[in-house]
């Protein structure tokens, strides 16, 4: 049992599949097809892997006219679409629903140009993230936005989430360092916004469809911002004694008027995970360490990490580690990178990524401590500092009946702490399923309504990624497709008494991993 | 409940005041221009409204946390007052906004937060730091319903629904009336220098500019002046070489601005760099950039041109054989400040035939109100964008009553 139950699917268009499947492979002849019971098992969910149902079909088209063609197709049948990249969304964001398709793109993954004298790449949307940069990198250039996942995400899923990643308080997200997409619209019609010049002539449709979840038309190209590379780049490691000296440490590094690349956080609990996983030297002794990179020439670099320890020097540090050399740097990196996966190897995990105004943020943390302790959880704290995106890991048993629903509520308790500290529910993840129903503690009724009413004059019938985003009680356009039980519901009644094991002691002990 | 609205002037000082005004509005069919200060009302198509609602007493900076970068404040804000608090803590907005009213015959600095956003004009830093829009966090609006919608937040990351704040950045107030804006600010960095080239012709100038932002030294501002332009500069020096000017900024602290300048240097040595702008020359020279100095004193016609930079210069040479044009790059040619001859239709269809062949848009930023109402101000929209575009419109102000033809006549 689980907090999101999916619904019934319409059977009248289930029991169509045959014919649908028939006639999606005669519009798009080029397409991979996957109508088999064990090809579409792959795809029935994304990485929120808790809820799982089987499509009715997965395309993954060869080209713009295909994908026209496939939406035309559903347009004019009623049926619903789910796009999808790399199916790596933690929000259930893909999601298949039995009585849709997949759309997926990953097979559109080709680099189409790179541009270093307009600065610009123009790649079709399944390119992974990593891909454009690694296009770029031999004539100097990068594209900025760096999510965790930047290995396996596709530039498609980043735009429909609007990704981050660590390097976002300097450089962005992935709306300031796009310039254009082509889509294609539920009806069929090819649409491009934006072009390789900057801003738009007039209403600007890039940041709605940025950050729209696939809602309002399906991506298949997108011209990005390149960034000239910096000469160099190096971090320092600060650990300390409380959350509290670290978190005022951030404040007083983004007030002071440095503004580094990156500022990263990491709890206890998160330290220890990642140098079991990557020995870079994490301060083993500390309660929270940051990463704080700076860029630019060797005494550009020296210069701001010298001030950095001078301002860090004033909140109680436990331990100051200044990267020496670029093979250092990149251990402290795979470290950050590799925190997620390696809590993996020791926990179920629930991943948020509720925001904060930095003010906050010991508040937040002191929070979602409390939180995780009344329902019985484990959590490891590993977030971008400078911008407030928390990412608190509840770590929980996946096969121990209930707890998943009760990480589930212990999740959504701190996304409403979030909100009430002043912040908001998703910061890079996006809504999903997993959040939709919270929507309402961050908006008004007519907040809601002004959002719906665009999505409603783009796609009228409520075909592309139906279920999402949106809370559905009350909204009769959506409410056939999914049914849902409200998050607190159950959230009165006292957690189950449970005796959890402590993982990251397990790991310590036993060297586990 | 009337059913008649007054005609005249509005200038509410809460959003509930403003909600109710429209609410009005909408149950008498009265359409509204919406404006701030009004330093802007030359720019676009005359508004057929029945009253004015104008944000100008909806004042004042309700959260500024320097350690947050982070500003809130309400629409009608002075622009200036705004300014003025940042830099009391070192900080800036990041897209050094230009300064219209100068040009458009008001007093610097009039303007209000609110007509920054709804214009998104951005500076010369925009190439580096991104534009206004990069920077809107979250924003409260009155839409076409009276009702009050809220977007995004003052924190800086936000996927929490559709963006609609960003989406309403540079909708000059025909979609929904901004009552409060929280945007990103950055700490304003200590030092300033600027290379200066004179007499490169405008293609070399363009590549200079280009290969200037393809190194790692943060260039945050990429300009060039056409001759005529470079001699209405407020620096005499500058002003009296009499030849074309290019200019490359960096901002850091001081050894950092030092060291960029010197690496820049080195690599457009081809180019020959002669002056270096130090500190408050160079902070001088980029203040008339902003302020467009160099068409402050002619009342020309005035386009705003967004396209490649890789291309502009053709266009440039393409339209300089049929008009007499004088043009200030910025953006490292990705944008161009035309000033044109007064035709009747301001070159209109020589500019916008160009763009068709390279891809961008153009805007008429200044013209006689004859002008601007025999020619489309704003790049006209083909299909499906003029499509596309209604809907926006109908989903945010269903029955029309915001700033009817401001940007398109017949929308």
């Amino acid at each position: 049992m689980s907090t999101v139950t999916l619904p019934d699917p319409d059977r009248v268009v289930m029991a169509r599949r045959n014919e649908v499947v028939k006639q999606l492979k005669r519009l798009a002849p080029e397409a991979l097809m996957i109508a088999d019971l064990e090809g579409r098992r792959t795809f029935e969910s994304d990485a929120l892997s808790a809820y799982r149902r089987l499509p009715l079909a997965v395309v993954l088209p060869a080209n713009t006219e295909e994908v026209s063609a496939i939406l035309r197709f559903c347009y004019e049948n009623q049926v619903k679409v789910v796009p999808r990249g790399a199916g790596t969304s933690l929000c259930g964001g893909a999601t298949p629903l039995e009585d849709s398709i997949v759309l997926c793109l990953s097979r559109m993954s080709k680099v189409l140009e790179i541009d270093t004298a307009n600065r610009v790449a123009r790649v079709e949307a399944g390119v992974t993230n990593l891909a454009i940069t690694q296009a770029a990198s031999a004539q100097g250039f990068f594209y900025a936005p760096d999510p965790s996942s930047q290995i396996a995400c596709t530039v498609g899923g980043n735009i429909a989430t609007n990704s981050g990643g660590a390097h976002c308080l300097k450089y962005g997200v992935t709306v300031n360092n796009l310039l254009a997409v082509r889509m294609v619209m539920i009806d069929g019609e090819i649409v491009e916004f934006g072009g390789s010049h900057l801003d738009a002539p007039n209403y600007d449709f890039l940041p709605l469809i940025t950050g729209s979840e696939g809602q309002l038309g399906v991506v298949t190209e997108a011209t990005v911002r390149l960034l000239a590379a910096p000469e160099g780049a190096r971090p320092v490691l600060i650990g300390f004694d409380s959350t509290r000296d670290a978190a005022s440490c951030v404040a007083a590094i983004i007030g002071s008027g440095i503004l580094p690349v990156a500022i990263e956080f990491m709890d206890r609990p998160a330290i220890h995970v990642c140098e079991h996983f990557v020995p870079a030297g994490y301060p083993l002794d500390a309660e929270a360490a940051l990463i704080v990179e700076v860029e630019g020439s060797e005494d550009e670099i020296e210069y701001l990490l010298e001030k950095i320890e001078d301002i860090a020097q004033d909140h109680n540090p436990t331990s100051m580690k200044r990267s020496q050399s670029t093979e250092e740097s990149a251990l402290i990196w795979k470290g950050r990178k590799a925190a997620f996966g390696a809590i993996g190897q020791i926990s179920d995990y629930m991943c948020m990524d509720g925001v904060i105004p930095l003010a906050a943020l010991p508040e937040a943390l002191d929070g979602v401590s409390l939180i995780c302790r009344k329902y019985r959880f484990d959590v490891a704290n590993i977030f971008h500092a400078g911008d407030g995106n928390l990412h608190p890991l509840i770590l929980y048993d996946a096969n121990d009946p209930g707890q998943l629903e009760r990480a589930e509520l212990c999740g959504a308790e701190i996304l409403k702490l979030c909100v009430e500290l002043g912040g908001c529910l998703t910061g890079e993840h996006g809504v999903g399923i997993e959040k939709r129903e919270l929507m309402y503690e961050q908006y008004t009724d007519e907040d809601i309504d002004q959002q719906v009413r665009i999505k409603e004059e783009l796609d009228p019938a409520w075909l592309l990624n139906p279920g999402k985003v949106f809370p559905i009680l009350g909204r009769d356009a959506v409410k056939p497709s999914l049914e849902l039980t409200r998050l607190d519901a159950a959230s009165d009644g006292l957690p189950p008494e449970d005796d959890l094991s402590d993982d990251i002691q397990t790991v310590e002990s036993e060297g586990r991993l | 409940m009337t059913a008649h609205m007054r005609l005249g002037f509005y200038a509410p000082e809460t959003e509930d005041e403003l909600s109710q005004l429209v609410i009005q509005a909408a149950e008498s069919r009265t359409p509204l221009e919406i404006m701030g200060k009004g330093t802007k009302r030359e720019l676009g198509h005359v508004v057929r409204a029945g009253a004015i609602v104008s944000t100008e007493n909806m004042k004042g900076i309700s959260l500024y946390e320097p350690t947050e970068l982070v500003v809130v404040a309400k629409a009608g804000t002075p622009l200036t007052e705004i300014e003025a608090a940042l830099a009391e803590n070192d900080q800036e907005l990041a897209c050094e906004p230009v300064d219209l009213a100068p040009v458009l015959g008001y007093s610097p600095g009039d303007g209000t937060f609110g007509g920054l956003v709804a214009s998104n004009i951005s500076g010369s830093r925009r190439i580096l730091k991104g534009a206004v829009r990069d920077h809107v966090l979250g924003l409260t609006a009155v839409n076409g319903r009276g009702e009050i919608v809220k977007s995004g937040g003052r924190v800086m990351k936000n996927v929490t629904g559709y963006d609609v704040a960003r989406t309403l950045v540079g909708s000059w107030g025909t979609l929904a009336v901004m009552c409060e804006i929280a945007m990103k600010v950055q700490p304003a960095q200590r030092d300033t220098r600027t290379l200066i080239f004179y007499g490169l012709a405008d293609y070399a100038a363009v590549e200079a500019l280009c290969l200037a932002m393809g190194t790692p030294y943060e260039v945050s501002g990429t300009v060039h002046l056409q001759g005529p332009l470079a001699a209405r500069l407020s620096d005499t020096e500058l002003a009296g070489n009499g030849s074309a000017l290019t200019a490359i900024r960096v901002e850091s602290f001081p050894a950092s601005a030092r060291y960029r300048t010197s690496r820049l240097r080195q690599a457009l040595l081809a180019y020959d760099p002669s002056v270096e702008l130090e500190s408050e020359r160079s902070r001088a020279f980029w203040r008339d950039i902003r302020s467009l100095k160099v068409f402050q004193d002619t009342k020309y016609p005035l386009w705003r041109v967004s396209t490649s930079p890789s291309k502009a210069a053709t266009l440039v040479s393409n339209l300089a054989r049929k008009i007499d044009v004088r043009v200030a790059y910025d953006w490292s040619g990705g944008l161009m400040w035309i000033e044109t001859p007064s035709l009747t239709d301001a070159a209109a269809v020589d500019i916008r035939r160009q763009l068709a062949e390279f891809g961008g848009h153009a805007t008429l930023m200044r013209a006689d109100k004859t002008i601007r109402d025999g020619t489309d101000v704003f790049q006209p929209l083909e299909r499906p964008h003029d499509a596309l575009a209604a809907k926006l419109k109908h989903a945010f102000d269903p029955m029309g009553l915001f700033n009817p033809g401001r940007i398109y006549r017949q929308m």
